[in-house]
């Protein structure tokens, strides 16, 4: 694992410059240690280029998966939940979302249970940057939560996490 | 007896509507969307704002930008068409041909800022630089080195999204810099349709390699990966002293640095690993990632905020006609 050793050795070549800047990174990673108690669900779309997959994999959180085909029958929530998603736009911000994720919010009964939007993209897009987010937010009048590059740095997702705990929550006290 | 039977094509016709890869017709689909060329952009507006740069900021300008013209020129008459050979389906092919016009689009468009800003003596002295500085030729040559037609598939596509993915990026940072400043705005906005092609040519190539890669037993994808770290790390080297040599005159190379790590952590996700270098180094400058993404949603992170921050869209229609609620 050569590569593993380049890795420790760029860290450690970089660390007194680590020392001096990471407070802020120091109290993310503390605070991602502790695992958020979840009450709802989460829904993502992934292509075969894997981002949004390892994304939601390092989360560490339950989640369903829409499928990546149209021949595959479509998912079907049962529970409240927040999609996470990826952003396919051209340079007009056209075919942000993905025709999959188009026909699973197509189904009313999924449409209903969602509670807000995660979306990636790469900023290289500008002014069209994660906007699968912008889109669906509009789209199903809910909030876009967050917004990620690729398959997201640590800090994505301990933000993401955290962000979570805390969004059901409040849908908790809302709905009671 | 069938007088057919015994044909064996020399050629096969590309069929779109029978893919092998969904993802080359999406690919293909969102390349000649953003099809552009540099007559679209107004450049002879940024004629009195390059008057305002001071002559070593103007030197400066144009060597970053030979330097682009330089890996424009690689990616446009070696790089993709060695990917090419490689292409598993016929659409693949398609697709490399595109990004190799773009690449050739690309590369003269920085020729169409020099006619436009620069004088013709300056601008030779610059590619009479970049064909000696020592810095962008040893990195060309370790791109090139991979480019061989006896490299392996795999190789050829590390180090092509290594190009278009990290090594541009010390270059683009100029015209943001600039841009941010409120000087060269319209060749900001040409660079940044550059900047968008190569987005989508790193995530597709480096898709393409996540796919080979795949299908190689635990050991070989192993070796890989250590191929993969151990030229990049190469080319970062490399791109450390150039960046010095570059920027050092107006005391930006540690900006430009995080910038650097920032984009070869990119470069590593689109071809399916983890970034190489810790966050803290890859924080960039605030005003350069504004002048990259300008007019992006401001807040990308409402999570952060308290709950009645959440910002709900208006129902604004969009273009996709396949919604039916
Ligand atoms: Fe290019
Ligand atoms: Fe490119």
């Amino acid at each position: 694992m050569l590569w593993l050793k380049w890795k420790r050795w760029v860290t450690d070549r970089f660390l007194l410059l680590l020392q001096e800047t990471s407070t802020g990174l120091a109290s993310v990673q503390t605070k991602s240690a502790a695992s958020p108690e979840l009450v709802s669900g989460l829904v993502y779309f992934s292509s075969p280029s894997g981002n949004t997959h390892r994304f939601v994999e390092r989360l560490g959180l339950p989640a369903e998966r829409i499928p990546p085909r149209a021949s595959e029958p479509m998912l079907k929530a049962t529970q409240p939940f927040v999609l996470i998603t990826p952003t396919y736009a051209d340079g007009e911000g056209r075919g942000a979302v993905h025709k999959q994720v188009i026909r699973f919010l197509n189904d009313a009964a999924n449409r209903t249970l969602l509670r807000g939007v995660i979306a990636s993209g790469n900023r290289n897009f500008g002014a069209f940057f994660a906007y699968a987010g912008t889109i669906i937010a509009a789209k199903c009048n809910c909030p876009c939560l967050y917004k990620f590059e690729l398959a997201g740095t640590d800090s994505d997702i301990a933000r993401v996490r955290q962000g979570l705990d805390l969004f059901w929550k409040q849908q908790l006290s809302i709905s009671q | 007896m069938t007088i057919h039977s015994a044909i064996k094509p020399v050629a096969k016709a590309v069929n779109w509507n029978r893919l092998q890869d969904e993802k080359d017709l999406e690919i293909w689909n969102r390349l000649t969307a953003n099809f552009w060329l540099p007559e679209k952009v107004p450049l002879s507006n940024d004629i009195q704002s390059w008057a305002s740069l001071k002559p070593e900021e103007q030197q400066l300008t144009i060597r970053v930008f030979t330097g682009l013209t330089l890996l424009d020129t690689i990616q446009n008459t070696v790089g993709a068409p060695a990917l090419m050979a490689d292409a598993v389906t016929p659409h693949e092919e398609a697709v490399l041909t595109n990004i190799a016009f773009m690449e050739a689009v690309h590369a003269r468009s920085y020729s169409s800022v020099f006619s436009t800003l620069c004088r013709t003596a300056e601008v030779d002295d610059a590619f009479r630089w970049s064909e000696e500085n020592e810095h962008l030729q040893a990195k060309s040559r370790l791109i090139l080195e991979e480019y061989n037609a006896t490299s392996s598939p795999l190789k050829k596509k590390i180090a092509s999204v290594f190009l278009e993915s990290f090594l541009f990026y010390s270059g683009f940072y100029l015209p943001m810099h600039w841009s941010s400043r409120a000087k060269l705005t319209n060749t900001a906005d040409l660079i940044r349709l550059i900047i968008r092609d190569e987005a989508v040519h790193g995530y597709y190539i480096g898709y393409k390699f996540q796919r080979a890669l795949e299908r190689l037993p635990e050991a070989e994808r192993a070796e890989i990966k250590d191929f993969a770290f151990s030229l990049l790390l190469d080319l970062y080297g490399l791109e450390t002293h150039y960046t010095e040599e570059l920027y050092d005159p107006l005391g930006l190379t540690e900006d430009v640095k995080h910038f650097l790590h920032y984009n070869a952590n990119k470069a590593l996700q689109n071809l399916g690993f983890e970034g190489l270098f810790p966050e803290a180094i890859c924080q960039v400058n605030p005003a350069i990632m504004a002048s990259l993404s300008p007019n992006a949603d401001e807040n990308h992170d409402f999570f952060s905020g308290s709950g009645s921050s959440y910002v709900i869209g208006k129902a604004v229609a969009t273009e996709d006609e396949d919604w039916d609620f």
